[in-house]
């Protein structure tokens, strides 16, 4: 039997979900990638035994199949000590405006079922008296922006699902973090115009959630400069806001 | 499409740059004008495709490790500085590591780059036993030295001409720790460099920083680097048996003005330098392999300092035979010039195994140049000396040099093109570099 500490990351095919794996792997962690293709993600778990010398394995989850999230939990051969969402989906705002398909799959991937799954082991955690919950939201949950509101809306309400589930928890022994990255250079990014400045590369990302759940941080702005930047955002009046074009 | 360039920024070129997900998606991205590109270290136009450029990096998987031969399994978009980072602290790095460690497995393959060992242990591919290749006309191909053995030796080295690397099979070594016993020696000029350098043939590695704004009887003086993987007993005691490599901490945040780097300012830091590097000279001491191995990676963008106008690297070879008085002529040539780089580098070099691999029994000197004024007829004219001697210029770190200076340097071409020929009938991998010397017109 092994003594390492053990994570699973849902969403793990992502990119901040490989830098995640990394990261936690390289710190000692055995590592369980989930995704909907759990072959797609081997060569990410060969990838983690061979570089870490620790246990990898992978599951099929898919995120929209609330149905099977009991089953899903039941089947794991072992509760995790750490559980991270990374799923989201960004969709195309345009689209989900008129779209009620695109917007719904826009709010279910990034409400409906990060917070139904993670409350579920969050559940499983107390019971066990431990365990840390990751939900990976967004800035974009702080303020609604023409630009984004439908995927922000969906963040926020993840955001807000992680901030009362960690007040619930938090006596049981149980810690939820909310991560908030910020601008991030991945595929999901990929052409957009991003702010240098307050872009990041997804391993500052990994390395950020390894920190706060070993520093059992509760709300992780990924890089500092968001804090402030959605300070004021979030305090500009309402009146003032709307007439802003971002 | 985007503007692109090598790590030399210039030239600076249009270029559809793709960033495929999958094998799949790679063999996809391949139309009439593609190359791959790892991590934009080619100096020149080397990793810039006619058309279509291909991006790598996001194929940075290990498939398989072997800890008791050292065997990896790796795919192409790996950097050294990944695989020294992961398999460092569990007591294995790369037979062969270039200046930088950020250069991916597949762009070490395609230069068949060589580092301070070559000398003795050779080149980047010798530790490869094959290579997954997609080619330009579509298939993918397991080849090494024993199957399909022409597109392997054509393939390493080969500047990605033959296909896109997808994967690799390599062996790393196993060494006791991360510290390198370093022994640095003075020569007072280049007779003294070369001769110490011939001295060092037995040590695992060695090169010479060489002053080249040094002149008269001070022509060719260098400071020798030798060094050796040091064992756990020669740590002092606490120092850890892997040292971290840092992320560059320094970086240099705006292209500085060309005004910067002129004579007066390169000979007081050559002067600095050589006196700090004297002051060592003699006594053996431990030092982290990263500093050894990589003394510009501590300084992240350093290629700014060159300013906006890029620069121009000029590595050569001279055979053995007129080394001595080949490299005193074009070292006087340069110091006269007076706008060359602050340190040169000058090594011993031995067989290369690529078609197309740079190295040959000899001296390799590379220098620096901001790009203004006359530069380019400067360099052309340095190559006329190489040329006569012999010699041949390095491709990974080109931008400029002539076809007739190419193929006079690469003997193996036209086997190189004949082989490249048969894996890609259509001729769809072209980059800039191989329209600039050698695809048919």
């Amino acid at each position: 039997m092994t003594s390492r500490m053990s994570v699973l990351v849902l969403g793990g095919s992502s990119d901040i979900g490989r830098a995640a794996a990394r990261a936690f792997a390289e710190a000692g962690y055995d590592v369980g990638l989930a995704g909907r293709d759990a072959a797609a993600l081997e060569p990410d778990a060969a990838d983690l035994r061979a570089r870490y010398g620790i246990e990898a394995n992978t599951w099929t989850f898919d995120v929209l199949d609330t149905a099977s999230f009991e089953g899903f939990v039941a089947g794991l051969p072992a509760l995790p000590d750490v559980v991270i969402s990374i799923v989201g989906l960004l969709g195309v705002q345009q689209n989900a405006e008129s779209d009620l398909a695109h917007a719904t799959t826009i709010m279910r991937s990034n409400y409906e079922g990060p917070s139904l799954i993670l409350g579920l082991f969050a559940e499983r955690f107390l019971a066990r008296g431990s365990g840390t919950v990751v939900g990976v939201s967004s800035v974009a949950g702080d303020r609604g922006r023409a630009s984004n509101y439908v995927y922000g809306s969906a963040k926020a309400g993840f955001s807000a699902f992680l901030s009362g589930l960690r007040a619930r928890v938090s006596r049981g022994g149980v810690h939820v973090v909310t991560v908030k990255p910020g601008f991030v250079r991945t595929r999901m990014t990929e052409g957009m115009k991003l702010i240098g400045p307050l872009t990041v590369d997804a391993p500052v990302v990994g390395d950020a959630i390894l920190n706060a759940v070993e520093k059992k941080v509760d709300v992780v702005y990924v890089s500092g400069k968001w804090r402030l930047v959605m300070l004021i955002i979030k305090t500009l009046p309402e009146a003032v806001f709307k007439k802003l074009k971002f | 499409m985007t503007l692109v360039s090598g790590w030399g920024r210039f030239p600076v070129v249009d270029s559809e740059v793709l960033r495929p997900r999958s094998f799949g998606a790679v063999g996809e991205a391949v139309v009439a004008g593609s190359v791959a590109r790892g991590n934009g270290r080619a100096y020149g136009d080397a990793a810039i495709g006619v058309a279509r450029t291909i991006g790598m990096t996001g194929f940075d998987r290990i498939r398989s490790f072997d800890p008791a031969t050292g065997c990896i399994r790796l795919e192409a978009g790996v950097l050294l500085s990944d695989l020294i980072d992961s398999f460092g602290p569990r007591g294995f790095l790369p037979f062969v590591v270039p200046g930088t460690r950020f250069v991916s497995v597949g762009g070490a393959i395609a230069a068949d780059v060589h580092g301070k060992n070559h000398h003795g242990e050779g080149g980047f591919g010798r530790y490869v036993d094959s290579i997954l290749l997609r080619t330009g006309q579509g298939e993918t191909l397991e080849i090494s030295r024993e199957q399909n053995s022409d597109a392997f030796f054509a393939t390493v080295g080969g500047m990605g001409l033959t296909g896109v690397v997808l994967e690799a099979t390599m062996r790393l070594r196993h060494v006791e720790t991360g510290w390198i016993r370093e022994h640095v020696i003075s020569a007072s000029d280049l007779d003294a460099a070369m001769r110490a350098l011939e001295a060092g043939d037995s040590a695992t590695y060695s090169v010479a920083w060489i002053d080249c704004v040094a002149r008269g009887n001070d022509l060719g003086r260098s400071l020798i680097y030798l060094g050796e993987h040091a064992r756990a007993d020669e740590l002092a005691d606490g120092a850890d048996r892997f040292p971290l490599g840092k992320t560059p901490g320094l970086a240099v945040p705006v292209d500085l003005p060309s005004m910067t780097l002129n004579r007066l300012s390169i000979r007081a830091f050559n002067e600095l330098y050589y006196r700090m590097g004297a002051r060592r000279a003699g006594r053996d001491h431990v030092v982290s392999l990263y500093p050894y191995f990589f003394p510009l990676d501590g300084i992240a963008d350093w290629n700014r300092i060159y300013g906006r106008r890029g620069f121009l690297q000029h590595q050569c070879v001279i055979p053995q035979a007129d080394a001595r008085a080949v490299l005193a002529d074009i070292l006087d040539r340069v110091s006269r010039r007076g706008d060359a780089s602050f340190l040169a580098v000058l090594k011993k070099l031995g067989h290369g195994d690529g078609l197309l691999s740079f190295p040959l029994p000899g001296y390799t000197l590379a220098l620096d140049f901001p790009v203004r004024g006359d530069i380019l007829n400067f360099l052309d004219e340095i190559d006329r000396i190489v040329v006569a001697a012999g010699g041949r210029i390095y491709l990974a770190k080109d931008a400029r040099q002539s076809r007739a200076t190419f193929e006079a340097g690469y003997g193996a071409l036209s086997r190189f093109n004949a082989i490249r020929k048969s894996l890609d009938p259509a001729g769809n991998i072209r980059s800039k570099l191989s329209q600039r010397l050698f695809d048919e017109v």
